[in-house]
């Protein structure tokens, strides 16, 4: 493996890391729209705070699949078309989500927007709950053949491993959603959010220990790499537990941040465990190397410097938006 | 024309060819309407008539709701890669990531940015940034289209590769010939340009519809003026830039230059180019035609002699050329019926245009009342609104049936190309689910523009997009306020 092999093994953990921070906030404030707003005009306030961001939180994942076709496209190939009907279910969701909130705030009659805001709420749901199972199957190992094509039946993309962990994903969005909420409205959906957050995240510890169980039976990372899965495992605890501490005491600033940096453990915990292995083939022998998956030493070269020139550019705008849209929104006032 | 037999090869052709279509519906009109609304809110910013902001408000909502799905379909665009050419994706890695990671990198961003910036902070910056919001998000859409026709050049004219002798794959050599080719520098300005242009007559049709029921004729004539500037320059520009690129074609794709023009026997000195032709593809042979002598030669070299290569002569060489590598059983022709049409459609569309535009500005003189007394040219404005998206359809139809039977010119077959571990089942269910989708956004779609070109300039908000200085908030009702 070279040293440009690991960089941009490096750089898709850290794209997923910024797509899974950033959509899951985006994800499971979609989430809410049909649950936790009650009234039109909360839902007005509740998509609006994602209304100027959603979009580019996408471009981190557009941008993960390209950067990974312009790296490992043999990673790329096999896991795309390997995934292909939940793919196929996750772009649908996306899709769904993406014209919702222009085409609800466009409908006249009060039945076209409820349709949509469950688009949105279904779609939000969907998509998060499926890249958590694709992920989750995808360490557990998959049928991989010697061409690196993989021909998987219905049980190792759905079983209880992939089922929970794309459950433990999704109440990790929703509740990365509300410390989102909290920090971006006031009054009572503010106050709302908390009192959700209180009762969600008993439920995501839960699910966290019983991923923790599962991650050490299904998957091989406790044996190859005991000590570092032990520690990511723990930190993924540890942040959680801090996201909660600040919601108990109303810290939102450490509970966003602590929610976020639980998803962000998540990603890390998938890209140690696979290293140094792209792609885990239930017979070892068809495993995808980072080093045998990778693009010729000219592009990733190439690659390398263009990224590392615009990257941070584009960082100081992105960052600069959301500065832009700093202030917290008011609930509505309730109607007498 | 497109192969529907229920197999891998031809539910995935199919797939992306409805793909490209639909997602090419929005493009060009996305990156069109941004390019007049940055004109026009910049007129806004120069002379400080409201018209005009009301002008880049009213259109720009037509914009949001073309980028929404853009977007979205655009992701598909990229993931279908990896999941119906999983095999192209590993024999052209190399190269085609770079532009797809540059692209969203670079122009994904940016747009998605400052879209979001655009929408909803008219009243938070000075007239001079907000503007500039919306060009940086005209240069995003741009630069996208750039870097995907980098990765669609190569497929039609590689260059800057060797063969990697272990893995038989691509593998770049030089980035700056991958980015110099030729044929992207020739393809490019005739896409872009064509984007203006589709903007620009859905813009005056939409504006002539209003016109014809006297609805805001001061509001309207002037979209009118600015739509009819725009397409006039770009339409020429289009005819310009198109000319290069089919010349282009002479040596670098014989093939589809001489399907392109209907020819199966080599021309004669004298140039006979035909206006409308029927063809026996079975046989490849010209059945019946109406020419124009010279017109070939004018149109080929800019001169009147000269002589244009036949596409029975191209199938012969193609097999001398390929036959070791690939087999004697490949079918080098291409869809010439399609080509030939396709082609017809584009440059007599280009030449309307450019017509219409002179006429509608001479009638739309300041002081004339012309164009509101000739009805029949409104009524034509109006109808012609659709012809941009058929054009450039019929655009994307001569560069990709063109490249058959390639997926990379001389490479790769698009019959090697597909993923072999993708079923049939799975890829019939993709295939119905999006044309059940497509279908519904761009009905969608169409009822949102109709309704807010009723609701006119002034509706405050029936359609969720303040016009008023005060409350801008593109997704709300208006109903909660700011701290």
């Amino acid at each position: 493996m070279t040293n440009l092999q690991f960089i941009w093994f490096i750089l898709i953990g850290v794209l997923f890391s910024g797509f899974f921070f950033l959509d899951g906030f985006d994800f499971g404030v979609g989430m809410l729209i049909k649950s936790f707003a009650k009234t039109d005009a909360e839902r007005d306030v509740v998509i609006r705070t994602i209304g100027p961001h959603w979009d580019g939180n996408e471009v981190w994942l557009i941008t993960a699949g390209g950067a990974m076709f312009a790296s490992f496209p043999m990673w790329y190939a096999t896991l795309f078309s390997g995934y292909y009907l939940v793919l196929f279910l996750i772009l649908a969701a996306l899709i769904f989500r993406g014209v919702s909130f222009e085409f609800r705030a466009n409908m006249e009659t009060a039945r076209w927007r409820t349709f949509w805001e469950w688009a949105a709420t279904i779609a939000s749901l969907g998509a998060a709950f499926l890249f958590g199972m694709l992920f989750t199957s995808m360490i557990a190992g998959m049928p991989i053949d010697k061409n690196g094509d993989m021909t998987a039946h219905f049980f190792d993309y759905v079983n209880l491993f992939s089922l929970v962990g794309g459950i433990a994903v999704t109440v990790l969005c929703l509740v990365h959603g509300l410390n989102f909420v909290r920090l971006k409205t006031d009054g009572e959906l503010r106050d709302r959010a908390l009192t959700w957050n209180k009762v969600l995240y008993p439920v995501l510890f839960a699910g966290e220990v019983l991923f923790a169980v599962l991650l050490f039976f299904s998957t091989d990372f406790f044996d190859k790499k005991p000590m570092s899965t032990t520690g990511i495992v723990v930190a993924l605890v540890i942040f959680t537990v801090l996201a909660y501490w600040g919601v108990l005491k109303n810290h939102e600033w450490l509970s966003f941040v602590g929610s976020g940096l639980s998803l962000i453990s998540v990603v890390v915990l998938i890209f140690n465990g696979l290293f140094p292995r792209v792609m885990i083939a239930n017979n070892p022998a068809n495993s995808l190397l980072i080093k045998n998956s990778s693009n010729s030493p000219y592009t990733l070269h190439l690659m390398t410097i263009l990224t590392f020139s615009i990257l941070p550019i584009v960082l100081i705008y992105f960052i600069w938006s959301y500065w832009v849209f700093y202030k917290r929104l008011s609930s509505p006032k309730q109607e007498a | 024309m497109i192969n529907l037999g229920l197999d891998i090869l031809g539910l995935a052709r199919f797939q992306f060819g409805m793909t490209t279509v639909f997602h090419f519906f929005f493009v060009p009109f996305s990156i069109g309407l941004a390019f007049v609304v940055a004109v026009m809110e910049t007129m806004y910013a120069i002379k400080g008539d409201k018209d005009y902001k009301r002008m880049a408000q009213f259109w720009g909502k037509m914009f949001l709701y073309s980028f929404a799905v853009g977007v979205v379909t655009g992701i598909i665009q990229e993931f279908q890669f990896g999941m119906n050419w999983s095999e192209y994706s590993r024999f052209m890695g190399d190269i085609f990531g770079a532009p797809l990671a540059i692209e969203a990198l670079a122009a994904f961003f940016l747009e998605s940015t400052f879209i979001g910036m655009w929408m909803f902070t008219w009243d938070r910056f000075n007239k001079w940034v907000h503007t500039l919001f919306i060009w940086l998000v005209m240069f995003g859409s741009s630069l996208s289209a750039l870097w995907i026709l980098a990765a669609n050049s190569f497929m039609q004219n590689p260059l800057g590769y060797i063969i990697n002798a272990k893995t038989g794959h691509v593998q770049m050599v030089s980035f700056a010939k991958v980015v110099g080719n030729p044929q992207l520098w020739n393809e490019f300005p005739h896409v872009i340009f064509g984007a203006f242009v589709t903007a620009a007559f859905v813009i005056a049709g939409c504006s002539a519809w209003r016109l014809l029921k006297r609805d805001h004729v001061t509001f309207y004539r002037k979209s009118l003026n600015v739509a009819l500037v725009i397409g006039l320059i770009f339409s020429l520009g289009s005819i310009a830039s198109g000319d290069l690129q089919t010349r282009y074609l002479i040596n670098n794709q014989p093939m589809k230059f001489a399907a392109m023009e209907g020819l199966y026997k080599d021309s004669t000195n004298k140039g006979e180019w035909a206006v409308v032709s029927g063809f026996d593809t079975k046989n490849h042979k010209t059945t019946w035609s109406v020419d124009v002598p010279y017109v070939l030669n004018l149109l080929s070299y800019h001169k009147m002699s000269g002589t244009v290569k036949g596409m029975n002569p191209i199938n012969q060489e193609m097999h001398a050329k390929y036959d070791k590598k690939f087999g004697k059983d490949m079918n080098y022709y291409v869809p010439t019926n399609t080509l030939f049409w396709s082609f017809r459609i584009m440059a007599g569309a280009g030449a309307l245009f450019a017509l219409l535009a002179v006429v509608g500005l001479i009638m739309n003189r300041k002081r004339s009342q012309a164009i509101m007394r000739q009805r029949w040219f409104l009524y034509i404005l109006g109808l012609c609104l659709w012809l941009p998206f058929v054009v450039n359809t019929a655009g994307w139809f001569v560069t990709e049936f063109g490249r058959y039977p390639w997926i990379v010119y001389g490479l790769l077959t698009i019959a090697d190309a597909v993923s072999p571990n993708v079923s049939v089942a799975s890829l019939l269910t993709t295939n119905i689910v999006y044309f059940l989708m497509f279908a519904t956004m761009g009905f969608i779609m169409i009822v949102l523009c109709h309704r807010t070109l009723k609701a006119g300039p002034d509706s405050d908000n029936t359609d969720g997009y303040a016009s008023s200085d005060t409350d801008l908030d593109p997704y709300s009702k208006g109903a909660f306020n700011h701290d």
